[in-house]
């Protein structure tokens, strides 16, 4: 199957210069990109097998001698093409702030604790059908210095690779109804509000483990569709 | 039914290095490195480094960057490229995150001659992606070398306006042993570097 890489899906990205998240007033070209057709450098991308990903990756609350606090959650879905065929065996990582909405890193002093039992991080991947799973902890919302009291949603990042180097993502997933939407510049830098929405899970009650965790649903769109005998490569 | 569009990105924030790029630095493993060479990859060893600035000129220490590279036979480690596969365990892919200085460094292999879509031979080149808090989508630049024959010919670099092209070749360090080039990225302003709308 030969997949093509239409550019006006981009469409649905933020702008790479939305002031109201001022880290990318400095930050972003000031000079218009190059257009130029994609090469086999741009349509190919790295492959890795289940050597990169270790048998409990995909779980970041038994990693450690106790269990961490917080929420136990599923979060799964499918990794899909812009057509909605699963894109197999591709490596899906994640990571996160604690329940406390602490993250693991030298930067992060924000006056939460650590919780020596949560992970922060992990890996799977996608099965032939596109398929993944991890379980893990529901992120808390934190602080951050953008502005007066400003705080993310809670919110897993994602770092995904399709089947070229030109599909690559890195996104953010949300959690359904959260208050801190509208005040967030991270989350409204997305202008469309379909494609926003595409950034927030959805509770999925058939899957849930009764007595044990609730689960969300968070499919993943990458760049990559059918090509057509028009779209000559 | 959800609706079909893409999964719109979002910016890899300040705090992804326990997750991508930890390095020694956390308790979680690194699935890449910036060590591309496998002790059976054929050709020329070389480093490339520099350090990455903002459009004030400030160095940036929390800048995410990944490169895909072609063999030294100009082959990719993917499936997808129906020539002769590959002869090595060499992957062609490799991660590095800026450190408090800006400095960023790959050890790898100059890449051979790779087609366009037309069969015409491009330049040895390095693809490159940029993630950095602040960067709400990355950027795709490439790495060419200095003193290649065939970045004149090249169909990529003929694309760029004249006065700009000098941002995408990285420049040979001066000194004994492997090869080190230099390559410097500039997000914004003047010297900006060029990053291609792919």
């Amino acid at each position: 199957m030969t997949l093509s890489y239409p550019v006006s899906s981009l469409a649905a990205h933020p702008a790479r210069l939305s002031p109201a998240y001022k880290s990318t007033i400095k930050r972003s070209p000031s000079k218009p990109l190059i257009p130029m057709r994609h090469t086999l450098t741009e349509l190919t991308g790295p492959v890795y097998g289940h050597e990169t990903v270790r048998e409990n990756d995909h779980d970041l609350t038994i990693q450690h001698k106790g269990e961490p606090l917080g929420e136990r959650i599923i979060v799964h879905g499918h990794v899909l093409d812009e057509d909605g065929r699963g894109v197999p065996n591709v490596l899906v990582e994640l990571w996160q702030a604690n329940a406390c909405g602490r993250y693991i890193h030298v930067v992060d002093q924000h006056p939460a604790p650590l919780d020596p039992n949560f992970t922060g991080a992990g890996r799977a991947q996608s099965d032939a059908h596109g398929y993944y799973r991890f379980i893990t902890i529901k992120p808390g919302a934190y602080p951050w210095g953008n502005h007066h009291n400003a705080w993310r949603p809670a919110h897993i990042h994602f770092s995904v690779f399709g089947h070229a180097f030109v599909s690559r993502l890195v996104t953010q997933m949300y959690f359904p109804g959260d208050p801190l939407f509208e005040f967030d510049p991270i989350f409204n830098s997305v202008p469309d509000e379909k494609a926003r929405l595409r950034m927030v899970s959805s509770f999925d009650l058939e899957n849930t483990k009764p007595d044990w965790a609730l689960c969300y649903r968070f499919n993943i769109v990458l760049r990559g569709r059918e090509a057509t005998p028009m779209e000559t490569k | 039914m959800q609706d079909k569009g893409l999964t719109p990105s979002q910016t890899v924030g300040p705090f992804f290095k326990y997750g991508l790029t930890p390095n020694g630095a956390y308790d979680w493993n690194d699935a890449f490195t910036n060590n591309l060479v496998t002790p059976d990859t054929s050709g020329d060893r070389i480093r490339v480094t520099g350090r990455v600035f903002d459009g004030d000129g400030k160095l940036v220490p929390d800048c995410m960057l990944e490169i895909w590279q072609a063999d030294a036979q100009g082959r990719f480690s993917d499936p997808q490229d129906k020539r002769a596969p590959p002869n090595s365990s060499f992957k062609g892919f490799g991660r590095c995150g800026t450190d408090a200085n800006g400095d960023y460094a790959f050890d790898t292999i100059k890449p051979g001659t790779v087609p366009d879509p037309d069969g015409k031979p491009q330049a040895p080149h390095l693809l490159l992606a940029i993630f950095a808090r602040g960067m709400l989508l990355h950027l795709y630049t490439r790495i060419y070398f200095d003193g290649e024959a065939g970045n004149a010919a090249d169909p990529i670099l003929a694309l760029v306006p004249a006065d700009r092209r000098a941002t995408l070749i990285a420049t040979r360090e001066s000194g004994s042993g492997n090869a080190v080039y230099r390559f410097d990225i500039r997000l914004q302003g003047d010297d900006e570097t060029v990053f291609f709308d792919i």
